[in-house]
């Protein structure tokens, strides 16, 4: 492929409304609840209020016996006979012989209204046999802890470890022992973080219909379609083109819609009532039932020259991922050295399960948490050896060529060009009040390509129609149309961007991985170009001469010079016109598994005052700065930017999934699991740093989840600045402030 | 439940819907009246997506039943433009790419009119206390804050 890239723009880097934004400020977009079908029932999920149970006995008559009850499921109305993660799915979508967490799914009812649902959903008895559970990652790996699954584990676990863990990993290179010695200061710390919750607005919501013919339809609210579509069909034993999936407007994911929960079993239900279901998640269900992230237990060791140069790195993640395997240490282990050049670094990673749903990927999955450890320790380094944190970070910086400490070498990156726009930011030398620290933190995302379809077509009046398959979680449209826009030269508004359905496209990964505006744009450009090819070879037989003596500019073919002749240039609209009688529709399409995606580094600055008396922390400011490569819609990417740090700094004040000894979470809804809301924050400043990405025509790296990543270490550091203790557990709650201020610890 | 018929105005025009009396005004407009602009993020007060105004006044329709409304006059996001005029704050909301995913976004119009009639001069510290009950997880409020307060602005420069 051809990736000639463009420095000079039109209509990239520009801020034109959104496509969708009209339908989206009336309350005319159609979420994943607001979908309706003529005879249509409702469906309700029966959960278990156990951590860890046999289920002895499900009893549904009393349930069917009710007025308006037209049908019940239970594992038995799925596949049986899966394997591998399609059987770790249809397990945690509904429990086979036991229940592994509070919450988890043992039957559904389908009703002719919700509220008969809910009540015959109570009337379905089951017989539990209760068992011991453990919830936390420690304790679930310690002699003794109950086991959730004998033989989980695969073959990379050493002997001798609980069968709770159920995948290590162990790599690393030099001599960390000679490098350490070579240090003049040596830091090593356990560091704690919690589980979270993506924490998106809009529950899990879906509207199927599935014929006892194996042929059926899906409207839900999911990040990828054609996964929602693997997986249930796998799940219901259907062929996977017989369900057509169509993405409803998704009220965020952030990750958490990358999976099925209850998708499959509202076409489970439709297939044994005979007709559409909906089915919509309440929100504990999805605090209790859905995919949190991991909790982790860490410990990270590093040294450093006095100059500052780092000389030894080791680090150690367990991490929790529920009862399925699935923890995102691989990720967390790979990145959590990616900003810095070291020459002597080990990793250790253990996946381990405990009685909590299976964690699904948040942002970043896994790199915020080992951010968390290693950048405070950094921040540890720094103040021990009284060097400028910034500074000690430019000596270590990864650029390209580094070989990174995962392996590979970094091709063109940005972590040194945001530490500098990060120096040079008024906000890092601003003084600071009483009893207010600042903290300085550096995070990576290495980003995806992934499978992606594309289809672009011109209107008979050289409007431009282009299809994806990547659903548009904040403004993706307004970047797709951007860049046909740009590679056609042609209005934005000529351009109408759709997210289409299953049935449409080839196979589409998520909008995850930071992927969308890179692939699914690189996609579109591509779908342009070929469309440009089309409409200049018509130029090219109306006017008599060669297809190469065309030249494409302006939204519009011209002879290439004066020896193509001498023709007035013809307009995409003027083409267009006359398609159905040059040779028919003119389409531009493109399919690919783009491996040119280029990782983002950010690097964040954040003042937090601290309240000595109650312990409580406010950030007073914040500033953003990160590589985006090239900035296609700059007000959608500073909105990536300012929500992955309100999302951060959540998670690293007040987020947080509290069990009991029983096992049941104490916190399922939003007044107890509190996310930020408006007036716990200050306005969030961003700078987009611009070093493009070599593997898209226009330089586009993704923005997505590089900045969760850093706010956990900044956030913490300046804490730990403001009160002289250094805060090694999240969150950073008012009573764990208290205490370490009191000098009483901090756990 | 015998349903209870309900007789209603909702941006100025008359609705009747039959109400299970467990029902919530939330559920009876997605439901019954087939407005689902309104949406349920919580179901338990705490997310404002479902806001609406009742006699004017600013609430969550998660939290009031729909027989409740009998009688009363409600306010929707359906009701805020005036035909295919957005209100200017919907306008500043698309112009400052004040919404990701949007889901957050009829509740939070919805609040803020109410806040701008009440206080057409607020400060940052105010629009953020007012808007602390209606939760967004994709934006950080920043640029929300920011369309809360200069629509403020134009609407008392008459812009
Ligand atoms: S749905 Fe009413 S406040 Fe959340
Ligand atoms: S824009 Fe997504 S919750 Fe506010």
């Amino acid at each position: 492929m051809a990736l000639d890239s463009k420095t000079e723009f039109k209509y990239i880097g520009t801020r034109p409304d959104r496509p969708d934004g009209m339908d989206k400020v009336t309350g005319k977009a159609r979420y994943g609840a607001d979908a309706y079908a003529p005879g249509m029932l409702h469906g309700a999920v029966v959960r278990s209020p156990h951590a860890h149970a046999k289920i002895v006995k499900i009893d549904a008559s009393k349930a069917l016996a009710m007025k308006g009850v037209k049908a019940v499921v239970t594992r038995a109305d799925f596949a049986t006979d899966l394997e591998g993660e399609d059987w770790d799915l249809l397990e945690n979508t509904i429990a086979g012989e036991k229940t592994l967490y509070d919450g988890h799914a043992v039957a559904a009812v389908a009703a002719t209204s919700a509220l008969i649902a809910k009540d015959a959903a109570k009337l379905v008895e089951v017989e539990y046999e209760i068992l011991p559970c453990v919830t936390d990652v420690d304790a679930a790996m310690a002699d003794g802890a109950p086991v959730i699954r004998d033989g989980a584990a695969d073959h990379s676990v050493p002997e001798g470890l609980h069968p709770n863990v159920v995948r290590y990993t162990e790599f690393g290179r030099g001599d960390v022992e000679a490098g350490f010695a070579a240090a003049d200061l040596v830091v090593e710390r356990d560091f704690k973080t919690e589980a979270v919750h993506q924490g998106y607005i809009e529950p899990h919501a879906c509207l199927a219909n599935l014929g006892a013919d194996g042929k059926g339809e899906l409207w839900c609210c999911t990040q990828g379609h054609w996964f929602v579509r693997r997986m249930c069909t796998a799940l219901l034993g259907l062929e996977t083109t017989q369900l057509r999936v169509t993405a409803s407007e998704i009220g965020g994911g952030f990750g958490g819609k990358t999976t099925v929960f209850i998708d499959p079993i509202a076409l489970a239900l439709s297939r044994a009532a005979g007709k559409p279901v909906k089915l919509v998640m309440s929100r504990s269900e999805v605090l209790k039932a859905s995919g949190p992230t991991s909790s982790a237990s860490m410990n990270v060791k590093m040294g450093m020259t006095k100059d500052g140069k780092l000389t030894a790195a080791t680090a150690v993640f367990r991490m929790q991922g529920g009862a399925f395997p699935g923890a995102p240490m691989d990720m967390t282990t790979m990145l959590a050295f990616s900003c810095y050049d070291l020459d002597n670094v080990h990793h250790e990673g253990f996946d381990v399960m405990t009685n909590r749903p299976k964690q699904a990927a948040y942002r970043a999955p896994g790199a915020p948490m080992g951010a968390f450890a290693v950048e405070s320790v950094m921040d540890e380094l720094c103040q021990g050896l009284g060097l400028d944190p910034i500074d000690a970070r430019l000596t270590n910086a990864v650029k390209e060529g580094t070989k990174s400490s995962f392996g590979p070498r970094y091709k063109a990156v940005g972590l040194i060009e945001t530490l500098e726009a990060a120096k040079a930011h008024p906000h890092y030398s601003a003084p600071l009040a009483e009893n207010t620290g600042r903290g300085i933190a550096s995070g990576y995302w290495m980003n995806w390509g992934g499978e992606t379809s594309t289809s672009l077509a011109i209107g008979e009046d050289g409007t431009v129609q282009v299809g994806v398959g990547t659903p548009d979680i904040g403004g993706s449209r307004a970047s797709m149309a951007l860049m046909a826009a740009e590679t056609l030269g042609i209005p934005y508004e000529n351009v109408r961007v759709d997210v289409v359905d299953t049935a449409s496209l080839g196979v589409n990964e998520p909008s995850h991985g930071s992927r969308a505006t890179y692939a699914s744009g690189l996609a579109v450009i591509e779908s342009a170009r070929e469309a440009i090819t089309k409409l200049s070879k018509r130029a090219a037989d109306k006017w008599g001469i060669d297809a190469e003596a065309v030249e494409w500019r302006d939204g519009a073919a011209h002879p290439s010079g004066p020896n193509a002749g001498d023709f007035t240039p013809l307009s995409i609209a003027d083409i267009a016109g006359e398609m159905g009688s040059t040779g028919g529709p003119i389409t531009g399409h493109h399919d690919a598994s783009p491996t040119g995606f280029g990782g983002s580094f950010g690097t964040h600055i954040v003042d937090v005052h601290v309240d000595p008396d109650t312990g409580k922390s406010t950030v007073v400011r914040y500033t953003v700065v990160q590589d985006a490569g090239k900035a296609i819609h700059p007000s959608y990417v500073e909105g990536q930017f300012q929500g992955g740090a309100a999302q951060g700094i959540g998670w690293a004040l007040n987020e947080e999934y509290i069990y009991d000894d029983d096992g049941r979470l104490q916190n399922d809804v939003f007044l107890d699991y509190r996310i930020p809301v408006a007036s716990d924050l200050p306005m969030i400043d961003t700078v987009i740093v611009e070093v493009p990405n070599p593997g898209h025509p226009y330089g586009v790296r993704g923005v997505g989840e590089t900045g969760i990543t850093p706010p956990l270490p900044a956030v913490a550091c300046a804490i730990s600045h403001a009160i002289g203790h250094r805060m090694t557990r999240l969150p950073i709650s008012p009573p764990r402030v208290l205490r370490a201020i009191q000098g009483k610890g901090i756990s | 439940m015998t349903q209870v018929h309900v007789t209603t105005t909702v941006n100025g025009d008359e609705v009747e819907f039959l109400a299970d009396p467990r029902e919530t005004l939330l559920d009876c407009l997605r439901d019954k009246v087939g407005m689902t602009g309104a949406k349920e993020g919580c179901g338990t007060g705490d997310c404002g997506a479902c806001s609406v105004t009742l006699d004017g006044r600013l609430v969550c329709s998660c939290l009031v039943l729909g027989v409740e409304a009998e009688g009363k006059d409600i306010g929707t996001i359906e009701g805020m433009a005036d035909g295919d005029d957005l209100h200017p704050l919907q306008a500043k909301f698309i112009e400052y790419a004040a919404l990701q995913c949007g889901i957050c976004t009829p509740g939070i119009l919805v609040a803020t009119e109410a806040l701008l009639k009440k206080s057409p001069d607020p400060s940052e510290e105010e629009v953020r206390y007012w808007l602390a009950g209606n939760l967004c997880r994709c934006t950080g409020y920043d640029k929300i804050i920011r369309a809360v307060l200069d629509t403020a602005r134009d609407l008392r420069e008459g812009v």
